[in-house]
């Protein structure tokens, strides 16, 4: 329709950040917690990592090829990498190879390039993947490994890794264990109330990432500054995380003050790296989140309320990527009915009256 | 006036790299050799082109009327140096386009010879429209860019009791620092035009606001107004696009001006400190608009200036004398680079919307190479109009005009916020530009249609009124014909 090899009109200046730097500076933002649970969960973790974003990266690749695109300008965007890396993160760390492949071919695939491509999904591409994961392989996909660094010496060796990352040896019982959220969940149905359930929780470790979770998601320290970073960088803006946090605190708050025997207190809602890396990485995704500032508050109160409403009566525990999703859906709605005002227009779009003297 | 507080007024805007300092810290320079052609065209404002009053061959001074207004909305055209008409006729214009305009050209004698004009006294006991009267015929319209009549502008405030009138010397865009120089070197005269502008709309405030990136011109100006309690001189945030008629509005007043309406209906007038320059020169010495300061800049610049010209400069001889490089020049730019227009070629001439002329080199310019929209909403966040420009942009890539009009493509201002910031380099201004000007076109050949449809019509009418008058004469005459052949037979037959 039009060429613009040499554009007529402005801006003819730009500010340089590309939508490479973008995704790359968001990958710096989750390196140190994922280099740290890298390390927490051993090489496992490494093996299943590199399987995951490898697969990520062919995916995309075959997929631009069906279309008869060149691969190599739409791979450096690092978009199907950083979806590779955000589904890792949230995958149980000692999880079989093929989680990784079959994960990274959903989120990829279906996740984003049926409909289109970058920028046209309608769901985040990785909590899409995590989700039908769970749905499908609810075992493998709940098997939390028990913090193993890399080089302690009760930390499987590296040939025992291989065997555990690709051939699932079966004797895991005795290195694995629930998440906190997932331990309080089933305590309750022995009817234990939350002051003895939680004898032995450690906020301090919890907050470090020193405890059994997601590959990626243990730390909140790490994930938190991350997402801080990203914040100053003016990468992500404050509304989504915000929000998010702050509803979920809010909510949790006035249960655990109505009843802190069978409600978790908004500090253990929150001091958990999940949680950050929800408020952060996932729900802040730009493609499947409104686009004003007003409507990524709604965005991230509704992601809050469903987090906690299924983390607290839901069956599962670490079901953020549910809520993430359904808030996904109702995103064009929202940005069909929370609109920017225009200059010199009320918010009906109708021009202002013109004041009286 | 900071913090949250300001905020509010403030709406969307980017930070750019100011890239000013090259020009902004030397003088003006006002020897530029007059060229020994001008192309001087007749139109250089908003409006209808000036009538050409001059033959070929004539002789003209410098400041002589070369073209007079035409209607209601139109300013004249002054010989800028004196010299011979050598030609009227169409040349290109310092368009994108390029296309042909009508211009005059003139060959100057090199004496640069002034017409001489009677002096009027004191300005300030002349009635308040003659202002506005020999401000019109000095044809002078905003130098900001909008190119606006002035004194049209200055009417519409005296009937509309005008409050306050500002005079905007923001000077947001990039590179450009004409306004920021002619502050700093002729505050007084500027000041003097504001004062006379307030004169001509029986206004008495007015606020010059200046962005705070300009230290020294704002200490100029402050001095300059000091003895007139009338004038206050403020700063304002930098921030593009401060300057942005309404923006500043806004900010200065807190007032916001209603789609559809002129800020004077409002209470409020805005003008350039450039047109308050010409203003002053008009009133006190006399003189048309025949010149202007051109910020010459850009990385292909060897010598970036803001540069005193005679109207009808053409751009090549502008740089030639700033020796730009053409190897290094990747796009010519005639205003500011947010807002700007590229030019095809530089045998065009500088007129009265030439605030600069940029020539960029390739590392300056913004990549070209587009990607997909990944909704970052960067461009919601900075538009100042408050617009989606990513959901206009994708009804305009479907071809639904309608619907992007629906969602606000008649108020976009054309900013370049949203181009500039837009990490995937979607040329969004030009997708706006484009589809207004489809929108636009799809209209009047819809009202021409309709108009051709209507002339049908009434042709058709008429034809059938003529048909029905002369089955009507016809029948008259047939009656009147049996009329008179009874009479006839009856006389025959008393007979
Ligand atoms: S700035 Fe560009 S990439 Fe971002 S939402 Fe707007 S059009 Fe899309
Ligand atoms: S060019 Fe138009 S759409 Fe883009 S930022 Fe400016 S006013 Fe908004």
């Amino acid at each position: 329709m039009m060429t613009h090899n040499k554009p007529s009109s402005g801006a003819h200046v730009g500010a340089n950040r590309s939508v490479r730097q973008i995704m790359w500076q968001v990958m710096l933002a989750l390196s140190p917690a994922t280099v740290f649970g890298l390390w927490c969960f051993g090489w496992p973790a490494v093996f299943l990592f590199s399987v995951t974003l490898t697969s990520a990266v062919l995916f995309e690749a075959f997929c631009i090829r069906l279309k008869g695109k060149a691969v190599k300008p739409v791979l450096l965007d690092g978009s199907a990498l950083l979806t590779g890396w955000l589904l890792a993160m949230t995958l149980p760390p000692w999880a079989p190879w093929w989680l990784g492949v079959v994960g990274a071919g959903l989120a990829i695939v279906l996740g984003k390039q049926v409909y289109g491509g970058l920028g046209q999904n309608l769901f985040n591409p990785a909590m899409l993947a995590r989700v039908a994961l769970l749905i499908s392989f609810p075992i493998e996909m709940t098997t939390w490994a028990n913090v193993s660094p890399l080089f302690f010496a009760d930390s499987p060796s590296f040939a025992d890794s291989l065997g555990i990352t690709f051939s699932g040896l079966q004797n895991l019982d005795a290195y694995t264990g629930a998440t906190t959220l997932g331990y309080i969940k089933t305590e309750f149905s022995q009817h234990r109330l939350l002051p003895d359930i939680l004898k032995d929780y450690s906020a301090v470790l919890n907050f470090i990432g020193w405890t059994r979770g997601s590959l990626g998601e243990t730390s909140t320290l790490l994930l938190g500054l991350g997402g801080l970073w990203l914040i100053r960088q003016n990468i992500i803006q404050w509304q989504i995380p915000v929000s998010l946090l702050m509803t979920v605190a809010l909510l949790s708050g006035v249960f655990h003050l109505l009843d802190s025997d069978h409600y978790v207190s908004p500090f253990l809602h929150l001091n958990s790296g999940a949680m950050m890396c929800v408020a952060f990485f996932i729900a802040t995704d730009y493609v499947t989140s409104p686009n004003t500032a007003t409507g990524q508050l709604v965005f991230g109160a509704g992601c809050g309320l469903l987090i906690f409403v299924i983390r607290t009566w839901g069956a599962y525990p670490e079901g953020a990527g549910f809520a993430v999703l359904l808030m996904n859906a109702a995103t064009p709605l929202i940005d069909h009915y929370i609109r920017p005002r225009i200059y010199g227009r009320d918010r009906k779009g109708k021009p202002l009256e013109i004041p009286k003297p | 006036m900071t913090g949250l507080f300001s905020n509010w007024r403030i709406r969307g805007g980017v930070h750019a790299e100011e890239r000013k300092t090259s020009t902004a810290t030397q003088a003006i320079v006002t020897d530029f050799p007059l060229p020994k052609k001008l192309y001087i065209p007749l139109q250089q404002h908003v409006g209808k082109p000036a009538e050409p009053l001059i033959k070929v061959g004539e002789v003209v001074l410098k400041g002589q009327l070369l073209a007079h207004s035409q209607g209601m909305i139109s300013a004249p055209v002054h010989a800028s140096s004196s010299g011979v008409i050598l030609d009227v006729n169409d040349y290109p214009a310092p368009h994108p386009s390029a296309l042909p305009i009508r211009m005059i050209v003139l060959e100057t004698d090199g004496k640069d010879e002034w017409l001489q004009t009677p002096d009027i006294g004191d300005p300030f006991q002349l009635p308040p429209e003659d202002i506005s009267l020999r401000v019109g015929a000095a044809g002078i319209v905003g130098l900001g860019g909008a190119t606006f009549p002035t004194a049209v502008k200055l009417n519409m405030g005296r009937e509309n009791r005008i409050d306050t009138l500002i005079i905007n010397g923001a000077e947001c865009e990039p590179y450009l620092s004409c306004d920021d120089r002619l502050m700093q070197e002729r505050a007084d005269a500027i000041i003097d035009g504001v004062r006379l502008m307030l004169h001509g709309m029986e206004t008495h405030s007015a606020v010059v606001a200046i962005e705070d990136n300009k230290p020294q011109a704002f200490a100029a100006m402050t001095a300059a107004a000091l003895p007139y309690p009338s004038v206050k001189v403020v700063q304002i945030p930098t921030r593009y696009p401060m300057g942005w008629d309404r923006q500043l509005i806004r900010y200065v007043t807190g007032k916001e001006v209603p789609v559809g309406c002129r800020s004077s209906e409002i209470g409020v007038t805005i003008h350039n400190v450039g047109t308050a320059y010409a203003v002053h020169n008009a009133i006190r010495h006399g003189r048309p608009l025949v010149s202007r300061v051109v910020t010459v800049a850009g990385g292909a610049v060897q010598r970036p200036m803001n540069v005193e010209v005679p109207l009808g400069t053409l751009i090549a001889d502008l740089f030639n004398f700033c020796y730009v490089s053409p190897e290094k020049t990747a796009r010519i730019v005639m205003g500011g680079p947010m807002m700007g227009d590229s030019l095809p070629h530089i045998s065009l001439p500088t007129v009265k919307a030439t605030s600069g002329i940029l020539a960029l080199t390739q590392s300056e310019l913004k990549d070209t190479d587009e990607q997909p929209c990944i909704r970052c909403a960067s461009c919601v966040t900075v538009c100042p109009a408050g617009l989606r420009p990513l959901d206009m942009a994708n009804n305009i890539r479907a071809n639904q005009l309608d619907a992007a009009v629906d969602i606000g493509l008649k108020d976009c201002i054309s900013c370049g916020c949203c181009s500039y910031i837009c990490p995937s380099n979607i040329p969004l201004v030009h997708y706006f530009k484009y589809a207004s000007g489809e929108v636009a076109a799809r209209q009047q050949a819809q009202h021409k249609s309709e108009q051709t449809k209507r002339l049908m019509e009434a042709r058709q009418a008429r034809l059938d009124r003529i048909a029905q008058q002369q089955k009507e004469e016809e029948e008259a005459r047939i009656a009147a014909k049996k009329e008179r052949d009874r009479l006839k037979a009856e006389q025959e037959a008393t007979v």
